[in-house]
């Protein structure tokens, strides 16, 4: 049969190019689509606060999926390139300062889940990366994430998502060299250290590009799988709020005059545990009330960045010291980008 | 042969475990699986990402969740 002759790549690339020219047609056409659903099928009187709502939850909600569905797709052929082996690898006896900042930007790429946390500390500290290295590792893996960035670039523009790209490497590079610098090695559990690690997988194995795209799609099948429902809910809470909280509601208590809402936030955020598909549209609706940028950007990131959840499990290979340090440590980071963003937006 | 599924407890590791026992069964494979979730016990195998799995002590996924055929290739 000539057609199916006809060499994979071929077929790979027209299959690209259709899926990104329906992509683009959606994307283009969601606005038109919104309104007419809103006033022209649904009949809703326009201006009207539920009609606001509507139309908001209908625009905002397949943006925010097809930037996901892209952005996802994306960052999973990337994550194929890198392995915690590698990283590990990469890693391993460099000396902190340089260490620290691969070790952040090496934590937006390599694939994590804070499930993993513990196996890969023990995996990096008896390998010989530093522990201050190996925190700048734990504290931008979950932190910056490509849903979080498709999230606050889709609802709040690309300025906002490229400042919280660049806050939250900093303070993952920052925490973890004063955590390195404290010497605090006596408070990991003494077991870690008497580990004989093995090398674990090789890893090396050579993918194909059908394994990369592969790679991709799986993303888009668990990442989109997963957060679309929060997705959905916080769009649904933050079009409420769009529709129904009076302008400027909340300038008095999460307004830039407030101070002590800062350090409130990021105290309430801690002990949360969401992802950033849940948290940043309502994030964004609060802002159009007038809370503050910084205010709203510091509760997000210590909802995302620290969990009691991940904390509980650290705990296994981490005594109570050095816990109290790391979220000390990164609080006051994250306190401290919210104050700048509240100073300088 | 030994198949050792490592996983703290996770949603992902009793996926993991639930493909593999599938594929064993539907084999008919008299493989033994194992279930190991000690922390010691993970870093001592070089696990590290989870769920991971090994066959006779190598290590042949880690991270993610294993498709069923890549499970009947590592028996094969």
């Amino acid at each position: 049969m000539p057609v199916m002759a006809k060499p994979r790549w071929l077929w790979m690339a027209v299959g690209g190019l259709a899926g990104a020219a329906v992509w683009t047609l959606a994307y283009r056409n969601l606005a038109g689509v919104a309104r007419w659903v809103t006033y022209g099928l649904a009949g809703l009187e326009p201006g009207s606060r539920l009609s606001s709502a509507v139309e908001f939850f209908l625009y905002e909600a397949p943006k925010v999926l097809l930037l996901l569905v892209l952005v996802v797709f994306g960052v999973g052929i990337i994550r194929s390139f890198f392995t915690p082996e590698r990283t590990r690898r990469a890693l391993a006896g460099r000396r902190e300062s340089v260490g620290n900042v691969l070790a952040a930007l090496l934590g937006t790429v390599t694939p994590f889940c804070s499930c993993s946390a513990v196996p890969l500390f023990i995996g990096f500290v008896t390998a010989g990366v530093p522990l201050g290295v190996t925190f700048s590792f734990l504290i931008s893996a979950p932190m910056v994430n490509e849903v979080a960035l498709v999230l606050l670039f889709g609802l709040l523009g690309w300025k906002v998502a490229a400042l919280y790209l660049a806050t939250g490497l900093a303070i993952a590079i920052a925490a973890g060299w004063v955590i390195g610098r404290l010497g605090l090695e006596r408070h990991v559990e003494p077991w870690v250290f008497e580990v004989r690690a093995g090398a674990g997988a090789d890893g090396d194995a050579p993918l194909s590009l059908d394994d990369r795209i592969r790679a991709g799609t799986d993303a888009v099948a668990d990442i989109v799988g997963k957060v679309w429902p929060w997705v959905l809910g916080g769009i649904a809470v933050g079009a409420g709020i769009h529709g129904y909280v009076p302008e400027h509601f909340l300038a008095g208590i999460m307004g830039r005059g407030a101070w002590w809402s800062v350090p409130l936030a990021v105290a309430m955020g801690i002990p949360m545990y969401s992802n950033a598909a849940g948290i940043v549209p309502v994030v964004q609706a609060l802002i159009g009330k007038g809370a503050a940028l910084g205010t709203v950007l510091a509760f997000m990131m210590a909802v995302i960045a620290l969990s009691l959840p991940e904390l509980v499990i650290l705990r296994k290979v981490l005594r109570l010291p050095l816990i109290a340090v790391f979220v000390g440590v990164v609080g006051t980071g994250i306190l401290v980008v919210g104050y700048l963003f509240n100073a300088v937006l | 042969m030994v198949i050792t599924v490592y996983g703290p407890g996770c949603a992902r590791c009793h996926e993991t475990e639930r493909v593999v026992r599938n594929v064993l069964a539907e084999l008919q494979s008299d493989a033994d699986l194992q279930k190991v979730s000690d922390y010691q016990a993970m870093a001592a195998a070089g696990v590290l990402a989870t769920p991971a799995v090994a066959i006779d002590g190598v290590i042949k996924l880690s991270g993610r969740i294993p498709k069923p055929d890549e499970v009947k290739a590592w028996l094969a």
